[in-house]
């Protein structure tokens, strides 16, 4: 080779380099398109929870693109997502993040599913200052570490049950109760277990049992018989899923009575599936229920959206995927007012967030965390083996009575 | 720390049953890990895995209206041929190799039964509903779920039927011949093959009672399958190789210990402590295969 080919080569190398880092530096908006990211578990142990929130972001999508898009100073733009596998692992899950922003170019993240995977991703888009509205992270350790690009349309994972304890003591005369509790041990159930202990100080209630579950627990028939022995007045569990099963099956072949039984991840669908009748009188923690009056222009209300979604996707639509769609929502309103496709300034306009979607108010804390939410407690309850959730707390949405005490197994049917 | 269970002495006498009930249930998937292991020498890490696709079978009789507990009679004979093709299409492959190879390869296929079982039935936690009822002992403080008692029972039929299968039909000969002494047998006219395929079909057939048995008592979830493997590795490092009593006696102590760890110690350190417990033996076994090898200089 000689000189002159030599510096030909240089030159042409050095054009490309700067074209692709410059190309990429604009290719959060495509043409007409806003480019958002996530990685999301497809497969792997979160499989079904991350498919209800890629429904959800799909869902959100369709409706915003076919109801006009989004407006940034006079142009209409559509949204569009790049999804990756992160296959329910967090090292993945930060890799594709890294990819996503590095190589994709995209400026703008959507969350994965779960607090864990979450608290994997938001270091990555800290570090190069990308906004990220997430939908699926509630584990309070997200809202503690300073983060200024995360944002989460969720309550916090600590508020979860405490308005179970709540409840419990109001049933008692506002007496403090005997707290029962097996928490598995991940991020988002000791933080629950924190909201627990908490509202257990509040309200001078004492917590005789404390169990931690391990994360390939499938028997807690020790837990229970030890439950049995002290008679606790309430009985908290949460361990994703797998715990409410786990729960309901042991709870019922032990013939454990206890007063109340609160749980999270226990949808009343997923539960009777499973156990029928067994399940009911149990109550669960969650962001939200399709009977709450809150609405947008998008959705409408939360019926409307449960309606729609079924018909899109052929299931009732778990909190989960709504949480997800409302994220979008976020975006949207977020670009609008920031009226730029600056980092920045879209940071900017989402800390100033303050609207009210069919999912919810949303308004940011400092630590990112929505604080204009409160969590709703619903009682699961049955007609034969048909069950559904029925809102009992708080009382402004409240469809249906608290029953309390749960009747004794020797009484049940 | 949690001292409870010496204070409700009713807890010990709950702790105990529960831990011989699920003690038999394991040493039955230790019993199938000791014969090949024993037989083909390997050591197979996707024993748990094979338990979990085994309840899976029993799961799916169940949602096509099938009472689950059928699933002990269809799910080892589905499991069998499992245990069959993947013998001839990964194992025989490793079978006279390092322990070390054979330990990858299992737990590739572990891998990838994770994930198939993932990908066809979900990752969702499924149970199978028995509607057995539960016994209640002592004035209903202490109470045992019909199906861990049914689960129990099974296991030391189908315990005592492979015994007297080994001991009895000509396959049974043929591999405790392949087990003490690989090439005489070969040279006496056993077909090794035959008899390896059929090993490890019978050791996926064991899991297949198991998992079904398994669904009907506990959870079944695509990623629980470890747990199981190591229980009875464990069983089987107590217990020594072709021997079935003792598998059985392991089995149930592990089970007890199991609970006793879980009501002093907490649920948390339920299965760490079962990990502890096989560092100590290991430690211990070769403590005492260095003495012997010091005996023998």
């Amino acid at each position: 080779m000689n000189k002159l080919t030599k510096l030909f080569v240089t030159f042409i190398s050095a054009i490309t380099l700067a074209l692709v880092s410059f190309s990429s530096s604009f290719a959060k908006v495509e043409g007409d398109y806003i480019v958002l990211g996530s990685a999301i578990s497809l497969t792997g142990k979160y499989s079904s929870n991350g498919v209800h929130t890629q429904n959800g972001y799909n869902m959100a999508v369709e409706r915003i693109n076919k109801m006009g898009g989004v407006e940034v100073q006079g142009k209409k733009y559509k949204f569009e997502i790049i999804y990756y596998d992160d296959e329910s692992n967090p090292k993945r899950a930060a890799q594709l993040a890294e990819r996503l922003i590095k190589q994709d170019g995209v400026h703008y993240m959507l969350g994965p599913y779960s607090s864990g995977l979450t608290k994997a991703i938001a270091p990555v888009t800290e570090k190069y200052k990308i906004p990220m509205v997430e939908a699926n992270g509630a584990s309070r350790s997200l809202f503690t570490k300073g983060y200024k690009y995360l944002f989460a349309v969720l309550s916090p994972a600590n508020q979860y049950l405490e308005v179970a304890i709540d409840l419990a003591v109001e049933k008692n005369g506002g007496k403090g109760v005997k707290i029962a509790q097996a928490f598995e041990q991940d991020a988002f159930s000791q933080d629950v277990r924190l909201g627990i202990l908490d509202a257990a100080k509040r309200t001078g209630s004492e917590i005789i049992i404390d169990d931690k579950l391990p994360k390939e627990l499938n028997d807690m028939a020790a837990t229970l018989a030890k439950v049995k022995a002290v008679k606790p007045d309430v009985l908290v569990v949460s361990g994703h899923t797998k715990g409410a099963l786990t729960a309901i099956r042991q709870i019922s072949e032990m013939k454990v009575d206890v007063p109340m039984l609160a749980m999270t991840h226990c949808d009343a669908a997923k539960l009777s599936k499973q156990h029928g009748k067994k399940s009911e009188f149990a109550l669960c923690a969650s962001q939200w229920h399709k009977n709450l009056s809150y609405k947008d222009k998008f959705f409408g209300t939360g019926k409307k959206y449960a309606k729609d979604f079924q018909k899109e996707f052929g299931y009732d639509p778990p909190y989960q995927s709504a949480e997800s769609s409302a994220a979008l929502l976020v975006f949207k309103d977020a670009f609008e007012r920031a009226n730029s496709f600056d980092r920045d300034a879209v940071r900017d306009a989402l800390v100033d967030t303050e609207m009210q979607t069919f999912y919810g108010n949303i308004k940011f804390g400092p630590g990112g965390q929505n604080v204009a939410k409160p969590m709703i407690l619903f009682q699961v309850r049955c007609k034969g083996d048909d069950c559904e959730n029925r809102v009992v707390a708080p009382t402004k949405w409240a469809s249906d009575k608290f029953y309390h005490p749960i009747p004794k197994w020797s009484e049940r049917s | 720390m949690d001292f409870l269970i010496f204070k409700v002495p009713m807890l010990m006498v709950q702790a105990s049953l529960d831990g011989i009930l699920l003690g038999i249930l394991f040493a039955l998937i230790a019993y199938g890990m000791a014969l090949q292991w024993g037989v083909m020498n390997i050591i197979n890490i996707a024993q748990g895995d094979l338990v979990i696709l085994g309840g899976y079978i029993a799961y799916t009789m169940y949602l096509a209206g099938i009472h689950p507990a059928w699933g002990v009679i269809v799910s080892p004979i589905i499991m069998y041929f499992v245990g069959w093709y993947l013998y001839k299409l990964v194992i025989n492959k490793v079978v006279d190799r390092d322990l070390f190879i054979s330990i990858l390869a299992t737990f590739g296929i572990a891998i990838v039964m994770q994930q198939l079982m993932n990908f066809i039935f979900g990752a969702d936690v499924v149970v199978a509903q028995s509607e057995y009822g539960t016994t209640m002992l002592f004035d209903n403080s202490v109470t045992l779920p019909n199906s861990k008692i049914f689960s129990a029972v099974v296991s030391i039929l189908y315990a005592i039927a492979l015994v007297f299968y080994m001991k009895k039909s000509k396959l049974g000969r043929a591999i405790r011949a392949t087990a003490q002494n690989a090439r005489a047998a070969k040279i006496l006219g056993v077909d090794t093959e035959k008899v390896y395929a059929a090993t490890f079909g019978i050791n996926a057939a064991l899991c297949g009672i198991a998992g079904a048995l398994i669904a009907i008592t506990l959870t079944l979830h695509p990623y629980v399958g470890l747990p199981y493997t190591v229980r009875s590795f464990m069983i089987v490092i107590v217990a020594g190789l072709g021997n079935l009593p003792a598998v059985a006696l392991s089995g149930m102590g592990l089970g007890v210990f199991e609970e006793f760890a879980d009501y002093i110690l907490g649920t948390e350190f339920r299965i760490g402590a079962v990990f502890l417990l096989l560092v100590f033996i290991l430690v211990y076994r070769r403590f005492k295969l260095a003495k012997k090898r010091e005996y023998l200089k």
